[in-house]
């Protein structure tokens, strides 16, 4: 079992994903930010406990509903909140927004918006850990309908041909959008797909932070030591649809509510007091500390200046050639 | 410079291996570059694994996104990856790998990420091959804020404009030709760079431009030397680079000529002259003595039967009808 340390990272970890989406849902409904948001609300055991097995200079590679791999991996919460606003001071001088949020001080080194194309590059990180021998490993992260994109199969072939030190990390969280697992995706664990690539593939339920972390752990040093991919399919729920503002018509009546119920925040908070981890004090200490945290982060974001239009031409190339 | 005489193929192998020496940073990948696999299909990266290592130069499964993903992952964090998409047409394949992660990466990130990557790829009407295996598809890329795109006429120059690509702190695709690749030429001068966007007069006229690239440099040369006997004089400008564009020297030729044709292999329409025409027209409309003209390949897929092969690429007829009426103006 994961050590205390751990344990309670992982609770930090999960406390920090959480009210970070609260926050952020609440500050967009009030007008005062505007984004296309991608709420990974009820996925946060599987970022929280990845990154807990992780070394900061490890990298990730994430996708549009991924703010909790990165902010789980240590991107600056004060600067990736002015990202989602735009503002010069984000991560990414307001160039890359929600969807796009870059941040290789902290290792996260991709946040894409195409499905499935975290896999392959992925690989390309990981290939460059193996030639240079720095021992880092990378995470690709992606949700179940990109495992259905040709990039997926190419990227787990290639990964696992090269021995590459990179762990796939898929939240099948039961939609593509509004399609149904069942109706997208022909086979019924995606963690079988591994054999066809001759690595290890394992299902587990990613809302369990105990099982998350022993399958993360295992994972993540095969890979730090040679033993080459892993396929981590992590059973997870999203609570508020794909995209901010959508409804659930396209699910059966009730389903989100009963998974609601289930919210692995506060069974996990409970389970930590229960087995005396932790006393709620220190629980609400972190609770605490986290509102104070994001509050800041927010004012951050809205004091910060937007970025003036010569940032068009900066950036596309190193050398500014053409501005057209 | 040596009198020794070099083929393309054998260019661009020495330009791959004087970067790899140069810089072990310098990696290769693609399908069936290693020796192992006989050094790619025409023998490009031949040597090359044997020499530098089979972690420097690695053969791949047929997966142009990996291919194209793991070069771009390695770039992100020091290396120099050029990877070898076997043609043109496949670079489809790969497009989401290119064109949205590739090209935008730098931007995206506000500049804390590049992918300094070389895409080295060929393509070419005239081997017979049909509608999937011969596009240029320059102007595509083009398009896209955040590439380079380098087309080489010349052993040389491709030697020397290779070397600029692998040393670029961005995405450059270089496009070779697959006819030219047994053309002889002179040989480069060792670790000589030839800089990305620096047009180059291959030959200087006073009365038309012709502003080309790739093979055609050769078309226009030989329609150019054909014409001067006739009192004509013809001033040819090989771009090297389509992107970035030598807006400078396309504007500074025409200019003096006052005349001004855009020749390349892609299809004429949304072709690369396009954009070259429309740039003349804006700065220099008033001077002109006759509507800048584009010549391109027939708006078709690449024909097989060898007669319509011919008739789809642009031929040095058409060209030389071109001059002749601009000219006259
Ligand atoms: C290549 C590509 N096709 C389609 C889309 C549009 N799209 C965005 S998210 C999404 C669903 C992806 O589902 P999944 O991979 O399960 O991840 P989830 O959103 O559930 O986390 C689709 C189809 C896209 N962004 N990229």
């Amino acid at each position: 079992m994961a050590e205390k340390r751990d344990l309670i990272e992982m609770f930090r970890k999960m406390a920090l994903l959480k009210m970070n989406d609260e926050k952020l849902r609440s500050t967009i409904k009030s007008g005062r930010l505007s984004m296309p948001y991608y709420s990974s609300r009820g996925q946060e055991v599987i970022p929280a406990a990845v990154s807990v097995c992780l070394r900061k200079e490890d990298y990730i590679c994430t996708i549009y509903r991924g703010i909790h791999d990165s902010l789980a991996k240590g991107a600056p919460l004060k600067q990736v909140w002015a990202e989602l606003a735009g503002r010069i001071d984000g991560t990414c001088k307001g160039k890359g927004g929600p969807m796009h949020i870059t941040h290789p001080a902290s290792g996260v080194m991709i946040t894409t918006g195409i499905v499935g194309s975290t896999m392959p590059i992925a690989n390309g990180l990981a290939w460059a850990s193996q030639l240079s021998g720095d021992g880092r490993v990378t995470i690709a992260y992606f949700g179940d309908g990109a495992s259905n994109i040709g990039a997926f199969h190419e990227a787990l072939n290639l990964a696992s041909l090269w021995k590459l030190p990179v762990v796939f990390v898929c939240s099948n969280n039961g939609y593509a959008e509004h399609t149904k697992y069942s109706s997208g995706t022909a086979i019924d664990r995606i963690s079988k797909r591994a054999e066809s690539y001759s690595m290890p593939g394992v299902t587990v339920d990613g809302n369990d932070p105990l099982l998350m972390h022993a399958a993360a752990r295992e994972a993540i040093e095969r890979a730090r030591e040679g033993g080459g991919p892993t396929l981590i399919e992590a059973i997870t729920f999203r609570f508020y649809g794909h995209v901010f503002g959508d409804d659930d018509s396209y699910m059966s009546p009730g389903e989100r509510a009963a998974h609601m119920e289930k919210d692995p925040y506060p069974i996990y908070r409970n389970w930590l007091l229960a087995n005396n981890h932790a006393t709620e004090n220190e629980l609400a200490a972190i609770e605490t500390g986290i509102a104070a945290e994001l509050e800041e982060a927010l004012q951050f974001a809205l004091a910060s200046p937007y970025p003036d239009a010569a940032e068009i031409y900066r950036d596309v190339f190193q050398h500014e050639v053409e501005a057209a | 410079m040596s009198s020794e005489k070099l083929n393309m193929l054998e260019a661009i192998n020495l330009a791959l291996h004087d970067a790899m020496e140069a810089d072990p940073k310098v990696l290769l990948l693609g399908e069936d570059v290693a020796d192992e696999e006989g050094g790619g299909v025409i023998g490009v990266t031949k040597g090359l694994a044997n020499k530098f290592g089979a972690q420097r130069v690695r053969s791949t499964p047929i997966a142009e996104q990996a291919i194209m993903g793991a070069a771009i992952g390695a770039s992100m964090v020091g290396y120099k990856p050029v990877p070898e998409i076997m043609l043109m047409n496949f670079t489809t394949v790969a497009m989401d790998m290119i064109v949205n992660h590739a090209a935008k990466l730098r931007f995206m990130s506000g500049g804390q990420t590049n992918v300094p990557i070389t895409i080295r790829t060929m393509t070419g009407a005239g081997m017979g091959n049909g509608g999937q295996h011969s596009d240029f598809l320059e102007a595509w890329f083009a398009h896209t804020a955040g590439l380079k795109v380098v087309i080489p006429s010349t052993p040389a120059d491709a030697y020397g404009l290779l070397l600029s690509c692998i040393e670029d702190p961005d995405p450059c695709i270089f496009v070779e030709t697959l006819p030219m690749y047994w053309t002889k030429g002179d040989a480069p001068e060792r670790g000589r760079r030839i800089p990305l966007g620096q047009a180059n007069v291959v030959r200087a006229g006073k009365d038309v431009t012709v502003i080309t690239y790739g093979r055609q440099v050769h078309d226009a040369m030989a329609v150019a030397r054909k014409l001067e006997s006739e009192g004509v004089s013809v001033e040819v400008l090989d771009l090297r680079t389509v992107a970035p564009l030598d807006t400078a020297a396309i504007l500074r030729s025409v200019s003096k000529t006052r005349s001004a044709i855009v020749l390349h292999e892609a299809t004429k329409k949304f072709g690369p002259g396009a954009e070259i025409s429309s740039i003349i027209h804006e700065a220099l409309f008033s001077e002109l003595k006759a509507p800048v003209k584009r010549i391109g390949s027939k708006f078709s897929p690449v024909p097989f039967s060898k007669h319509l092969e011919e008739a789809f690429l642009p031929g040095k007829a058409e060209l030389e009808a071109a001059i002749r009426e601009l000219a006259s103006k």
